[in-house]
């Protein structure tokens, strides 16, 4: 990510403005749908994105106009405060820093928060790059060595990724860091942290040879980005660990394909990761202990069987899967075997069978 | 048996008296005044006369208490009286003897006759009155009473004067025991409420507090209504009767013919078809059972409505008085086309004002005014048929919140028998053909002052987001400046330029 890029864009977006109304017309913007109709699924390159539908916001009413204001604001406050001084904020932050102006003030943290999400889509950048960050947390453990780059305070300085047992946490400046050096030959994203903590224990990251994230359940989308870039950048290849159920399975598929919430953004998405289970199948397969599936895993199911990213048949059969069993299981299900067994009887065991 | 007494009209209505609005010294007061002012208004009407009144009201140290006798003088241009005519229009309470219809404002002058008896009976004073026909030479002068037994008027003095002006109309003046006091507002009330729809009137109204006066605004005067025949449906069994009994030589189609608006030959030989009579028929020889025959055949003929030209509406009149008092900031008015309930033609007029000097009404309240027959009617306005008609319009579909908003409603009905429900003649019986009437009338005032606020509302709307825009238009300008980087000014024509662009 190129801060001059982002500040380019900026720039691009306040001329534009400017040659509405000098040349006598409400100010305007066109910008892609969002609407459930233009988020397309490519099946060629496995990732979901927004369609060729456009919108065009226009100053021209009261309501309009208003917002119009709000948004070049935040663009301007995050030009201005967060990227030009190294800082960044909340969302929440966002919204307390509009109270400024009492013009320009949202009434509520959800109307600033779409408008966060709009200029995503105008610019076709996540937040993030923008200096406005998530507050969910995911960690990084591995022989990776990185160079900040942000904030200024940091910038150059190396660290590597091993150093901290309980893994790093992932945040703008790792996200932006540059990779120095890496010995690790893969990376393991896991739904959850005790699991993560045990792989660390178990010196997974030694015997393996690979870098661990913790995504803290859906990953968020500085994970996202990390993984893509460990990915691309380091050819690395990705595997996904999660529970045996509908959500789960929902975890790798959006860190493959990428979601909807986010569709307006490009370079979020792992086409090539795969998900290493455990599968619907698995349960059966290792016997593991399971829990009947509710009302709300069943309905999540039936729509998942509409969604254009479960198609492809090796997804619409693990989705069958559950249907039949009626059951799901989680990763602690195998310390049935003992505290390791995840680790000896199932990842390694599971890596091979998908290598070959 | 039961032994009748017989007793003159004078006595019957002395014993009546609540009957005709004289039930306690203040409705006495209020009564009095009134029926004096609309007398004099219908003696200048009735010949296209621009009314020119003066009330005196002078209350004397005299009295019982919270009573006090009172002296009132009423003097009008209006036709005047001829002299032979006098003692039997002041003198003896007579009923009607015309069998024509024409919209009044009293019924044959019968609450004047009742003012000057009661005066009579309760300061024992003589009536003074002089007056002068148009073209007249003389003026007439007399002070007399009733005899209230008798029925007879009883003259205790008369003299001429040489008219050197030219002068027409009626001066009468007489006392009476009254509380003033008390119903002064509502005299008050009713003058301003009767200049509202009368704004060619001039009147002038002095008391012992003071002078008001109310000024001509207006040279346009209702055209005078026509006397009419009957209508066969507008009559009642006894009416009929009596007009038989002062038609006894005629033969029966001529009867009819004569007697009774849309009867022609034609419609009168089918109905004497369906009595199993001759035309020739002496209308002397009928019996009873054949004038009940003959008044139901009269309810279920399909006679042609009856006419209008007896009726009067004020018409722009109205508009004229509202502007005058209320200074609105719009007027709508219409005249609705003459209609019938039961054999008696109706016309409806209304109108709807809104702003100027017109108050938001208080909890719940409507601003309702009513006048029938150029009266208004100013109490029990609750129970009203136009109240309930504006209650029952859904007021939303026209965007208008009648409780909310200086809006004021005025309904005039004129009719030759205005279907009022109680005595008191203060409110308007809920008649299906007048109540349809009144609302499409006020309907088609809702729609037009529906539109002017729709304008107006649009207007302030503009107004707002004009400003608004510009202020918001201004911010944007400022961002894209800063997001950009360049230093550009604008010029305010700019901004201005974008917002009224449409």
């Amino acid at each position: 990510m190129n801060k001059e890029e982002i500040l380019e864009k900026f720039k691009e977006l306040g001329k534009k403005i400017l040659e509405d109304i000098t040349n006598n017309n409400y100010p305007s913007i066109t910008l892609p749908q969002r609407t459930v109709r233009n988020i397309i699924y490519d099946k060629n390159s496995r990732v979901v994105r927004l369609g060729e539908k456009k919108i065009t916001r226009k100053a021209s009413s009261l309501r309009q106009a208003k917002v119009f204001a709000q948004l070049l604001w935040v663009a301007y406050f995050s030009k201005e405060n967060l990227i030009k001084k190294g800082k960044s904020c909340s969302l929440r932050d966002l919204y307390y820093n509009s109270f400024n102006d009492i013009k320009i003030k949202f009434d509520e943290q959800d109307e600033s928060d779409k408008i966060v999400v709009e200029i995503e889509t105008i610019l076709g950048y996540p937040r993030e790059y923008f200096h406005i960050i998530p507050e969910e947390k995911s960690s990084i453990f591995g022989d990776l060595t990185i160079e900040y780059t942000m904030p200024e305070t940091h910038k150059g300085q190396r660290v590597n990724l091993q150093t901290d047992p309980d893994g790093k946490n992932i945040g703008l400046s790792i996200a932006t860091a540059k990779f120095i050096e890496c010995n690790a030959k893969m990376v393991i994203a896991i739904e959850k942290g005790a699991i993560f903590r045990r792989f660390v224990e178990e010196q997974v990251y030694k015997r393996l040879n690979a870098i661990l994230i913790d995504t803290g359940g859906q990953a968020p989308r500085f994970t996202r980005m990390l993984i893509r870039r460990l990915n691309k950048e380091l050819n690395l290849p990705v595997f996904i660990l999660t529970d045996a159920d509908p959500w789960g399975m929902h975890i790798a598929r959006v860190i493959i394909s990428g979601s909807a919430l986010s569709a307006h953004i490009n370079d979020l998405a792992t086409p090539e990761a795969k998900w290493l289970g455990i599968w619907a199948s698995d349960i059966k397969k290792y016997n593991l202990p399971s829990i009947p599936l509710n009302q709300l895993d069943l309905h999540r199911l039936e729509t998942m069987k509409r969604d254009p990213r479960y198609e492809e048949d090796f997804w619409s059969e693990q989705i069958n899967w559950f249907l039949k069993l009626k059951c799901k299981a989680e990763l602690e299900a195998f310390s049935k075997y003992g505290l390791t067994a995840i680790i000896d009887k199932y990842l390694i065991k599971k890596l091979s069978e998908l290598k070959n | 048996m039961l032994k009748f007494e017989e007793i003159s009209p004078s006595e019957f209505f002395y014993r009546n008296k609540e009957i005709a609005g004289f039930e306690n010294p203040t409705k006495a007061c209020y009564t009095i005044v009134r029926e004096l002012v609309e007398n004099s208004l219908d003696a200048c009407e009735i010949c296209g006369i621009l009314p020119d009144i003066k009330v005196v009201i002078n209350e004397t140290g005299e009295g019982d208490g919270i009573n006090k006798i009172i002296k009132i003088k009423v003097k009008d241009n209006g036709i005047g009286i001829p002299k032979e005519n006098v003692p039997y229009a002041f003198g003896k309470v007579l009923y009607g003897s015309k069998f024509t219809l024409r919209q009044h404002r009293g019924i044959f002058g019968l609450g004047g006759k009742m003012a000057i008896l009661y005066g009579q009976i309760t300061t024992n004073n003589p009536v003074k009155i002089i007056t002068s026909t148009i073209g007249s030479k003389l003026l007439h002068f007399f002070v007399m009473q009733i005899d209230i037994l008798k029925n007879e008027p009883n003259i205790l003095r008369y003299e001429e004067f040489e008219n050197k002006e030219g002068w027409h109309g009626l001066i009468i003046e007489f006392t009476f025991l009254g509380n003033y006091y008390n119903s002064r507002k509502k005299i008050l009330e009713y003058l301003f409420q009767t200049s509202i729809l009368l704004p060619y009137m001039n009147l002038v109204f002095m008391d012992n507090y003071g002078m008001l006066v109310f000024k001509r605004k207006s040279s346009l005067l209702p055209k005078i209504p026509e006397e009419t025949l009957l209508h066969p449906k507008g009559i009642d069994l006894e009416m009929l009767k009596r007009l038989i009994s002062i038609n006894k030589k005629e033969t029966l189609k001529c009867f009819l013919v004569k007697n009774f608006q849309r009867i022609g030959n034609k419609i009168a030989e089918d109905i004497i078809k369906q009595l199993n009579l001759n035309p020739d028929f002496p209308v002397r020889k009928l019996k009873d059972e054949d004038i009940i025959k003959l008044y139901n055949i009269f309810k279920n003929y399909n006679f042609k409505k009856p006419s209008s030209k007896s009726l009067s509406p004020v018409g722009e009149n109205l508009i004229i008085g509202i502007k005058e008092i209320f200074k609105p900031e719009f007027i709508a008015f219409n005249t609705r086309k003459p209609s019938s309930y039961e054999g008696h033609p109706f016309i409806v007029e209304t109108a709807i004002a809104y702003g100027g000097n017109i108050p938001i009404p208080s909890d719940n309240e409507i601003n309702l005014f009513r006048f029938a027959n150029k009266i208004p009617l100013i109490y029990d306005s609750y129970n009203d048929v136009s109240m309930k008609v504006i209650k029952d319009i859904n007021w939303n579909l026209y965007k208008i919140d009648i409780y909310k908003e200086p809006i004021a409603f005025f309904v005039h009905i004129c009719s030759t028998k205005i279907p009022y429900k109680t005595l008191g003649k203060e409110y308007i019986a809920n008649v299906p053909e007048l109540y349809k009437e009144i609302e499409l009338s006020l309907r088609k005032n809702a729609r037009k002052l529906s539109a002017y606020l729709n304008k107006k509302r649009l207007y302030e709307y503009q107004k707002k987001r004009y400003s608004y825009l510009k202020e918001y238009l201004e911010k944007i300008f400022d961002f894209a400046c800063k997001l950009s980087e360049a230093k550009i000014k604008i010029k305010k024509e700019i901004l201005e330029g974008i917002v009224s662009n449409e």
